[in-house]
């Protein structure tokens, strides 16, 4: 099958594990989203996927084709943006392009109808230097140039991290356009909010795969129950909660505590008690879990299984 | 093939897009055999003279007279007093002093013992030696034609002759060293900082993920900085028989090729430097340290290596640009042929090939 298969794929960087057995498939019309902090692992999976590393055991497959044996096809049937911009700052829009377009053996014009959407965003700067434009132009122009040769898979490492929210909003679009068109993408991300986009992502967390599935299915596997809560002093409040007996991990999340409680637990107990230290305008609802609710599920329960 | 020219054209691109660059790869030999040309030089020149004569005659105003007429004195200040030399000197007036005993000539003919005392600055020993020899040597002619006239039977006069350099031209010197830095700076270090640059931006990343062979991206980095230090060569050819009047005693074909083979060394020696490196500022660093340094201080170029301690004379063996500046010197200065200088382009040849295979063998296909 076309698209990316990883079998029990690991890399270790002396003692420390930096890809521990992780195994996945992703195939063609899907975007498969790899979130995880810093430090997860994310960019290693990817250079062993796009084979810039090898693997210490395991197997994987790109587009059919071995990354040990085959990297050197792999390697052109492959567009892949690495974390960082890479691109020439000091060539112009157009110049970066028509760079990497002859390193592919193509050119602009014959493969112009596979980034039009995206490059047309950029085409009004195209003889501006790439080092001058914006975070989120920066990044069309490295997608632009990750596309056209026609991967069959695009590897994307953090796409949208140091964008505003309006570009990784666009972003977002178009690579849904992408895999509407059939492209296998596989893309991490440090937000957790991004997840929803994602056809199936995968948790993970030094080196390993916490969770592995639809959005909806890992949310659906959150088994506490969940109450936002809201006061006056968000800090106090925070602090409070944590020392509360009942409740097994309160979060800051946005504009509310997201907390997690026994599920014996008396809500309007809670509010008298919240009241008595003083609280005021205490407001609490149960809410539905989120992806980063269970990414904090997971990590704590890892954390406590070790 | 297509890819390849990419490539180069992307190279030139970024080198003329960098004015600064650009203009410190093409100038830096004009300024560089400029400094050595005519600022920094060891010859000694228009040296403020001063003289003290207790009681002038005939003898003493000779002296004075050739001293003056020469190039490299000028009669700056003519003293009163023998305490005046501390001042003049303290003061930084004059470079050397004569001092002469008094009734000069009277002993001169007479007694034979005339005393004339040479006084010069020995803060800086060489230039002191220098001035002091010419002074001796203006006034031994003197005396010998004092000689000459009074009819000695026996007299030596020695007729000194430098080979290759009869007029004693820094240039002949420099000129061979300034094509052996010039040529290792351009080709080695901007090599190597090139090929970091793309590690360091994390394009090399992308490069990599791609049809392109890492040893295609490697050379066509190597293509713009052989070009320039191609036209560097030429210019600092040019400007040494038409501006410093050093002329091409030897063959300049034999020239070239000694060069080529220097500048395939140089490139070679960037993409080994390039393979260690992984910042533009480590790169710098090696390049700077471990090429420059021993270019300046162990090639012969300014310290001739005779008069080092074995072991660094031992060291000087394998620095590259020693070979190269020996070559030139040979051919350019010299005018020998091919088979004199057998040894040294042996040598470089050997070392060009070791870097290349030690070059290409590091190379990578992966990132690590």
């Amino acid at each position: 099958m076309p698209g990316i298969q990883a079998q029990n794929i690991s890399k270790r960087w002396g003692a420390l594990a930096a890809v521990d057995d992780v195994s996945f498939d992703a195939g063609p019309g899907q975007v498969f989203g790899i979130l995880g902090p810093d430090g997860a692992g994310k960019t290693t999976l990817f250079r062993i996927l796009t084979t810039l590393l090898l693997p210490d055991s395991g197997q994987a497959a790109v587009d059919d084709l071995d990354v040990r044996r085959d990297f050197r096809k792999i390697r052109s049937r492959v567009g892949y943006m690495p974390g960082r911009f890479s691109l020439y700052q000091d060539l112009t829009v157009e110049e970066n392009l028509n760079f990497y377009a002859s390193v592919f053996g193509t050119t602009i014009a014959e493969n112009y109808h596979l980034i039009k959407d995206i490059y047309q965003q950029i085409e009004p700067f195209r003889d501006r230097r790439a080092g001058a434009l914006s975070g989120g132009m920066k990044q069309k122009l490295a997608l632009s140039c990750a596309l056209i040769h026609k991967p069959a898979v695009l590897f994307l490492d953090e796409p949208t991290t140091g964008v505003d929210a309006v570009s990784r909003r666009e972003l977002w679009e178009m690579l849904l356009k992408l895999r509407d068109q059939g492209l296998c993408i596989a893309v991490s991300t440090p937000y957790m909010d991004e997840a929803a986009m994602c056809d199936r992502v995968a948790l993970m967390m030094q080196g390993r795969f916490m969770a592995l599935d639809t959005p909806a299915s890992i949310t659906r596997g959150f088994k506490h129950r969940l109450l936002a809560i809201r006061g006056d002093r968000m800090p106090a409040l925070l602090r409070e909660l944590r020392a509360l007996p009942g409740v097994l991990a309160c979060h800051a999340f946005g504009d509310s505590h997201h907390v997690t409680v026994a599920d014996d637990l008396d809500v309007a107990a809670l509010a008298r008690t919240l009241a008595e230290s003083g609280h005021k305008g205490v407001e609490i609802a149960p809410v539905a879990p989120g992806i980063e609710d269970c990414f904090m599920a997971l990590a704590r329960d890892g954390g406590e299984a070790k | 093939m297509r890819q390849f020219f990419a490539f180069v054209a992307k190279e030139f691109r970024h080198i003329f897009r960098d004015r600064l660059t650009t203009a410190i790869l093409l100038g830096l030999p004009i300024l560089m055999l400029f400094l050595f040309g005519f600022a920094i030089t060891t010859e000694v020149k228009n040296i403020r003279l001063a003289v003290y004569a207790p009681a002038p005659d005939d003898a003493t105003r000779a002296i004075v007279d050739r001293l003056a007429a020469n190039d490299y004195f000028i009669l700056s200040r003519t003293l009163a007093d023998p305490s005046q030399i501390q001042d003049v000197f303290a003061r930084g007036e004059v470079g050397l002093a004569v001092v002469f005993s008094e009734n000069f000539q009277e002993e001169m003919l007479h007694t034979g013992a005339a005393q004339v005392e040479l006084i010069a600055d020995g803060t800086d020993p060489n230039t002191a030696k220098t001035l002091v020899n010419y002074a001796q040597n203006i006034i031994a002619g003197y005396q010998q034609e004092l000689l000459r006239d009074a009819s000695v039977p026996f007299l030596i006069i020695p007729e000194v002759k430098l080979l290759y350099n009869p007029s004693m031209k820094g240039a002949y010197n420099f000129v061979p060293g300034v094509m052996g830095m010039i040529l290792l700076l351009v080709c080695a270090m901007m090599t190597s900082i090139s090929i970091a640059r793309e590690k360091e931006t994390g394009t090399m990343e992308v490069l990599l993920v791609s049809p392109v062979r890492p040893l295609q991206i490697i050379l066509a980095k190597t293509v713009p900085y052989f070009v320039i230090s191609v036209i560097d060569l030429a210019t600092i050819l040019l400007m040494a028989v038409y501006v410093l009047g050093v002329p091409i005693a030897g063959s300049l074909a034999l020239l070239i090729g000694t060069a080529l083979i220097y500048i395939f060394m140089s490139l070679a020696l960037g993409i080994l430097i390039s393979s260690i490196a992984n910042t533009q500022s480590t790169a710098l660093l090696i390049s700077g340290m471990a090429m420059m340094l021993p270019v300046i201080m162990l090639s012969g170029m300014i310290f001739p290596i005779e008069t080092m301690p074995w072991p660094l004379q031992w060291l000087s063996q394998a620095v590259p640009a020693k070979w190269f500046i020996a070559a030139v010197r040979k051919i350019m200065i010299r005018g020998l042929d091919f088979e004199s200088v057998r040894k040294e382009l042996a040598v470089l040849s050997g070392m060009a090939v070791f870097l290349i295979a030690a070059s290409l063998k590091r190379h990578r296909t992966r990132l690590e």
